[in-house]
């Protein structure tokens, strides 16, 4: 295998249904339904998913939402807001484990 | 990486869909008065620009008028360029006024700023505006239509809201959206909420109805995809979105499109591709619409029948 990432198997991500075909329809029907305009619209839902992305670095999510993201409406002032938010939420949840450390720490200390 | 296989040609698609593409009823005249304009937006498929000399000749444009009075349009669509800087624009909306119930006068926004006596005359001759405006912040317009664009048309339509246009009365003002890039637009009734948000509740800017349409493989739009390397995988992803239900409700099939020099074409696209139409040469010439006739067609084509289409 030359890569462990090809931008051509993001378009066979259904291939995942090929020997759990059962799983995969609950999958893919659930993701779809998480997708469409509800509380939220689609372009929210797209700029949260674009966000996630970013904290769970998945390249392929990134490309997909990038561009999910531009076909909802939405422009890259609100896409460079988003994945700062996620940053300070992935920031901020290493520094508030500092609470625990400096718990413990002044715990054993003298 | 594997390449991307080339796009089925649009006439075949139809073909395996079992669907022709052919002129019906003529309801809409649109009459494209010239390719000079003040901008030199970058998804343009006439590169349209400051530079370009091609204008519609009042010649041409009694013509246009004469057509017009032999076959009852039910609507008349004048567009561009910028028909503003066509220096007989107003004799030719004059004598249109009176021959089709229907007028669209379509504009840039700021070309409208200079010319403040053909605001007065689309007020007072009852044309609805279809006015551009392809997202509601700076950086995406600047970034298709250039610098202080945003903030202009912002101006603009203002003014037009101060008119009376986009107020709910009788002089409609309808926005169009385009993507800003080598991308499929959002659905029509999410984005109109959208801008409603930004431009009404934020602006105090109203307006009857938005319009987003997919960019057109053609012009400086297809020169910007073909340098930026996104040519084939845009014209895939029109593929891809092929829609054999919208085929019937393409504007193509009613619409009688004039060029610039009173050539005749069967849509404002064709016009930038450089295929007319297989009747009738020129304005003057047409004495009816052909029913029935086919209807030229290119891979742009697929860009009218992604989705929900081109109408």
């Amino acid at each position: 295998m030359a890569d462990y990432y090809d931008t051509q198997d993001l378009a066979n991500f259904a291939d995942m249904g090929k020997d759990a075909p059962e799983l995969a329809r609950k999958f893919f029907d659930y993701y779809g339904s998480v997708f469409a305009e509800g509380a939220l619209t689609e372009r929210e839902k797209s700029l949260i998913a674009l966000a996630v992305a970013h904290a769970v670095q998945c390249p392929y999510c990134i490309d997909a939402y990038t561009r999910a993201c531009l076909e909802k409406g939405s422009n890259l002032e609100e896409m460079t807001e988003a994945v700062h938010v996620v940053t300070a939420i992935r920031g901020g949840a290493s520094l508030v484990h500092g609470v625990q450390m400096r718990k413990i720490a002044e715990k054993l200390s003298m | 990486m594997a390449m991307s296989p080339q796009p089925a040609p649009f006439h075949k698609t139809l073909a395996a869909h079992g669907l022709q593409l052919r002129k019906g009823a003529a309801h809409t005249l649109q009459v494209n008065t010239g390719l000079r304009c003040n901008l030199a937006c970058r998804h343009c498929h006439l590169e349209a620009g400051p530079a370009r000399t091609e204008i519609m000749s009042r010649q041409t444009m009694e013509a246009v008028a004469s057509l017009a009075r032999r076959i009852p349009f039910q609507s008349v669509d004048v567009t561009g360029g910028a028909p503003e800087m066509v220096p007989d624009i107003e004799f030719l909306l004059w004598e249109l006024s009176p021959l089709a119930p229907g007028r669209l006068f379509r504009t840039n926004l700021l070309a409208l700023e200079d010319n403040p006596g053909l605001i007065d005359t689309l007020a007072e001759r009852s044309w609805s505006l279809v006015a551009s405006l392809p997202a509601v912040n700076e950086s995406q317009v600047a970034s298709q239509r250039g610098g202080g664009v945003f903030s202009g048309s912002i101006r603009m339509l203002s003014r037009l809201n101060a008119a009376g246009f986009g107020m709910g009365g009788p002089r409609k003002l309808h926005l169009v959206s385009n993507p800003t890039g080598a991308f499929m637009p959002p659905a029509q009734a999410s984005a109109e909420k959208f801008f409603r948000r930004e431009l009404t509740g934020r602006r105090a800017i109203n307006f009857d109805s938005l319009f987003v349409f997919a960019n057109m493989p053609l012009g400086r739009f297809r020169s910007w995809l073909e340098s930026s390397g996104n040519y084939q995988e845009y014209l895939n992803c029109l593929r891809e979105r092929f829609n054999p239900d919208v085929v019937a409700g393409l504007m193509c099939r009613d619409i009688v499109s004039v060029g610039w020099d009173g050539r005749l074409y069967d849509c404002d696209f064709n016009q930038a591709a450089g295929l007319p139409s297989q009747g009738a040469a020129h304005v003057s010439d047409l004495a009816a619409v052909s029913e029935g006739m086919e209807i030229a067609t290119g891979d742009h084509c697929y860009a009218c029948t992604a989705g929900s289409g081109f109408t």
